[in-house]
């Protein structure tokens, strides 16, 4: 952070040199010109023709060392805010949802570009402000800049804020229904309510767009820049004084509109820090064998010593993955892998390997036997890779978990998409492969002969529907202290 | 598909400057006229006002006519269509309230600034007229040299931004597999030999920017100073010195700024070349299925290989085969959401392909392997039993195709769905997908469906 930090701030330092010196340049420029007009001799000139040949030098290098060092200090700080925010989530205990993940990377490259685009060139304008203040010591100038670099800002952030917490849930919604439009697209084509669906989101499109419209206060900037400047006209300052204000308030007239896209105008894309909640870390091994209390979506928790090959069976909606992934949250990770897996963007190879990265091409030709796996290895997967099948998808997750040979292995339906022959032997060789603990759910009775223990999940009457909610947090808790 | 209508209010611009200029050194040279300036001052304001308002209002329409298109044919990935209709149409407001005036000012200033020029002092004009082009001659040249580096470069990005979703989105799997501690060092190792190669390619990239802060200071400097030195002489008129000094710089200001939003205005862009068009949707009528036989002609697509089957009317067909096999793909067929790559599916005798999409499903009841247009705080099971129930509401259609209608059911409420099912379909064209045996029962004939080798 100490590095970053002096990286930005150099950034700011050269950019504010670099605008200090068009600063400088107009104002020079025109004394030279005023004094001209008097006739002096040459050599009253000499000094200000240099000064303006150099400064318009150093102003183009200027820019170009601010752009760079800029970019720089932003990416090195990316590369710092990504590794952080992962570690961050690494010692989280629960894993947020796959969109709340989606959001945290996308919010993380919003913050960078804040930095870059709103942060940096607001700080230039900061300095160049102050520099302008201290030099000219002009009331009329000092109160323009304060208007132009803070007040005008403040209230045109103020102004986005209060737009966005109008629009906020009208784009929340929009967003649903895109998704729910991409998702179900094929289903509301065939069932002919796709127009029905995009009238809707129709609807709230034009009701954003005419919320979204803000007042914009880069006029009334103008109107600071060259009010200021025929107030201190008819004070009687100096050309050179008056122009080079101008040029000054230049500088910050952009503050305006980029305010409505900084952390004042907009609160979600923070700071450029990343504030995610206090991660928390689960402390200590139990050393003791694996032994958890089998409970679900109903009161009924019933311990169950967890060894064997377990079945759990049950009738739809009973609660078989909700006791799965009670069961997980209460494993340390490596005894227990759950076999609901992301697929990475990478080859099939990789994929199967980080299971178990030092394993040879042996064992990975006999986990991908074991599961009857007839994906090349050397294929691409994932979101940018080749389509695969459902049940190529469940074969490689299924690979991934023979090869890690985990002590408790945990599969929910982990054959259902495969036809019912393949189905049964699959499972039959990963069970007879296991050498630790299994709990499968599944439906198919035919599968039900490979398991020691078959626990049934009742179905779920009336009185247990109306206690589902409360119970469930009070009993995932007390698992969770027992098995902690 | 953009609104332009706005940057007709831009015209007085280029003339308010002018007349800025003029009033400015009036002033600086002690002539009066002050009153005059802050009238125009007044007056260049009110038209920025007017032209942000205006601009606005166009970058609100062309954002309401995006998202529909949007909507209405979007991608294959969810999460980047939400983006898109929310926050990736935003970026159109710059480039349509932005960039888009800032380039028609920086056609219109120049010359304006150029043609007072030529009448106080030629040699200035000259100077501005010869350096000026000089800026996008530079820019183009820079922006050749680095097209294919930053391409390149821009692709790493993508997949690095890529990346990082990637290993976040996987981080419960890393975890569960022990993994995800060793990927914090890849995520950090990664990322920063992206940064090395980005600034690289930046260096050139900004060049351009450099050449054009170059040109615009230095040609400042090379009016100021001779007009300068004429004054000394009394060759010029201080009046005419002040307004070469002050109309100079406006004349590279436009450009400036229209290169300031240029990154902001190249997303906008990014978004705009996104726009899928609008899919023509006129067919010939759908044939009547009653008496209609279904033909798939040695079709291939995705992992079918010159599959072929006939379909009677009011047959009952299960397809059976490994994962894989391009069962569902049969029913997309079907539907018309996948166009076979070679061969042909026809229906009574016509192509599927001609035949009006929106008329043909009208006639179809279909049950997804996994339906979404259901509540979804229900289990997989329960959204199964109420999509297959909704397909089979459907008693005026001509064509049944079930994806799997008992997977995730338990064997009491597969008998159950079987049961209604039965005397339902009988008589009914239906090809559904089978991976249970109980449903092989129910059909008239099993169709293999084997793995392409």
């Amino acid at each position: 952070m100490r590095v970053g930090a002096t990286r930005i701030g150099l950034a700011v330092v050269v950019g504010a040199l670099a605008e200090l010196s068009g600063v400088a340049l107009t104002a020079t420029a025109t004394w030279l010109i005023m004094r001209a007009a008097e006739q002096p001799p040459m050599a009253a000139l000499t000094v200000a023709i240099v000064a303006v040949r150099a400064l318009a030098m150093a102003r183009g290098g200027l820019r170009y060392a601010e752009r760079l060092t800029g970019h720089s200090a932003v990416l090195r700080h990316a590369v710092e805010l990504r590794g952080r925010v992962y570690d961050s989530l690494l010692r989280r205990k629960n894993i947020p949802s796959g969109d709340a993940l989606t959001q945290l990377v996308s919010d993380v490259d919003k913050k960078l570009d804040v930095l870059l685009r709103c942060l940096i060139p607001a700080s230039v304008a900061g300095l160049v402000s102050l520099v302008a203040i201290a030099v000219a010591t002009s009331w009329p100038l000092t109160i323009g800049l304060l208007l132009t670099g803070v007040a005008l800002p403040l209230v045109s952030a103020a102004l986005a804020r209060r737009r966005l917490s109008t629009c906020a849930p009208l784009r929340a919604r929009l967003a649903d229904h895109a998704v729910f439009l991409v998702h179900g697209r094929e289903e509301l084509v065939a069932f002919d309510l796709l127009d029905d669906e995009l009238a809707k989101a129709g609807r709230i499109a034009k009701t954003l767009a005419s919320k979204e419209r803000t007042a914009d206060l880069t006029a009334l900037a103008i109107l600071v820049q060259f009010g200021t400047a025929l107030l201190m006209l008819t004070q009687g300052d100096p050309a050179w004084l008056v122009l080079g204000a101008i040029a000054a308030f230049e500088v910050t007239l952009p503050l305006t509109t980029l305010a409505q896209a900084s952390p004042l105008g907009d609160p979600a894309v923070g700071w450029g820090r990343d504030e995610l909640p206090t991660p928390i870390i689960s402390a200590g091994t139990d050393n003791s064998g694996p032994r958890v209390h089998l409970a679900g979506k109903i009161n009924s928790a019933t311990a169950v010593p967890l060894a064997g090959r377990i079945a759990i069976v049950g009738p739809t909606g009973a609660g078989k993955t909700t006791m799965l992934n009670a069961i997980a949250r209460q494993l340390e990770p490596c005894r227990g892998a759950l076999a609901d897996a992301h697929v990475f963007n990478t080859t099939v190879r990789a994929n199967v390997l980080l299971a178990k990265p030092d394993a040879t091409q042996e064992e990975l030709d006999r986990a991908a036997e074991i599961v009857e796996l007839d994906l090349d290895w050397d294929t691409r997967v994932g979101e940018r890779g080749e389509q695969i099948s459902g049940g190529q998808r469940q074969r490689l997750i299924l690979a991934r978990t023979v090869l890690a040979d985990p002590e408790v292995m945990l599969l929910d339906e982990p054959t259902e998409g495969l036809d019912p022959k393949q189905a049964d032997a699959v499972l039959e060789r990963i069970l007879a492969n296991c050498r630790g603990t299994a709990v499968v759910v599944t439906h198919r009775m035919e599968q039900l002969r490979l398991f020691d223990h078959v626990h049934h999940r009742g179905p779920v009457g009336d009185e247990d529907v109306r206690r589902v909610g409360q119970p469930l947090v009070t009993d995932l808790d007390e698992l969770g202290q027992r098995a902690g | 598909m953009v609104d332009r209508r706005h940057l007709v209010a831009l015209i007085p611009i280029p003339l308010l400057v002018l007349a800025q200029a003029e009033l400015l050194a009036r002033v600086l040279t002690g002539n009066g006229g002050v009153a005059l300036l802050a009238l125009v001052v007044a007056a260049r304001a009110g038209v920025i006002w007017l032209n942000r308002y205006l601009g606005q209002r166009a970058a609100a329409a062309t954002t309401v006519r995006l998202r529909m298109r949007f909507l209405r044919s979007p991608g294959s990935r969810a999460g980047e269509v939400a983006t898109l209709v929310t926050r990736g149409v935003d970026a159109v407001e710059p480039y349509v309230a932005g960039y888009l005036p800032q380039m028609v000012l920086a056609a219109l200033v120049p010359v304006a600034v150029i043609v007072r020029l030529a009448f106080a002092d030629v040699t200035a004009a000259l100077t501005i007229a010869v350096t000026l082009p000089l800026v996008p001659v530079f820019a183009a040249l820079v922006g050749a040299h680095t097209r294919d580096r930053t391409k390149t470069q821009l692709d790493a990005l993508s997949a690095l931004g890529g990346h990082f979703l990637d290993v976040v989105k996987g981080i419960g799997t890393l975890r569960a597999f022990g993994r995800a501690e060793a990927q914090s060092v890849t995520v950090r190792q990664l990322a920063d030999q992206h940064v090395s190669a980005t600034m690289s390619t930046l260096r050139v990239a900004f060049l351009s920017a450099l050449v054009l802060e170059l040109v615009a200071t230095l040609s400042v400097a090379m009016v100021a100073v001779p007009v300068g030195l004429r004054l000394l002489d009394g060759g010029v008129a201080l009046h005419t010195a002040l307004l070469v000094l002050l109309l100079a710089p406006e004349a590279y200001l436009p450009l400036r700024a229209a290169g300031a939003q240029f990154h902001a205005s190249a997303e906008g862009k990014a978004v705009l070349d996104q726009v899928p068009d609008l899919p023509s949707d006129t067919g010939c009528p759908a044939p009547d299925l009653l008496g209609a036989e279904i033909v798939f002609e040695s079709v291939t697509v995705r992992s079918l290989r010159d599959f072929t089957l006939r379909i009677a009317p009011g047959e009952r067909v299960a397809l059976v085969g490994p994962s894989g096999a391009g069962k569902s793909t049969v029913l997309g067929l079907l539907l018309g959401f996948v166009r076979p790559d070679s061969g042909r599916v026809l229906v009574g005798g016509v192509d599927l392909r001609d035949v009006d999409q929106a008329e043909w499903l009208r006639r179809v009841a279909w049950m997804p392997q996994r339906p979404t247009v259901v509540p979804q705080d229900l289990s997989s099971g329960e959204r199964q039993q109420v999509a297959l129930n909704r397909a089979l509401a459907r008693e005026d259609a001509g064509l049944f195709l079930l994806d799997e209608p008992t997977a995730r059911l338990d064997p009491e409420t597969e008998a159950k769905v079987l049961r209604d099912c039965r005397g339902f379909l009988r008589g009914r064209t239906t090809v559904l997908v089978a991976h249970r045996p109980a449903l092989l029962d129910e059909v008239d004939r099993v169709v293999r469906i084997e793995a392409a080798a």
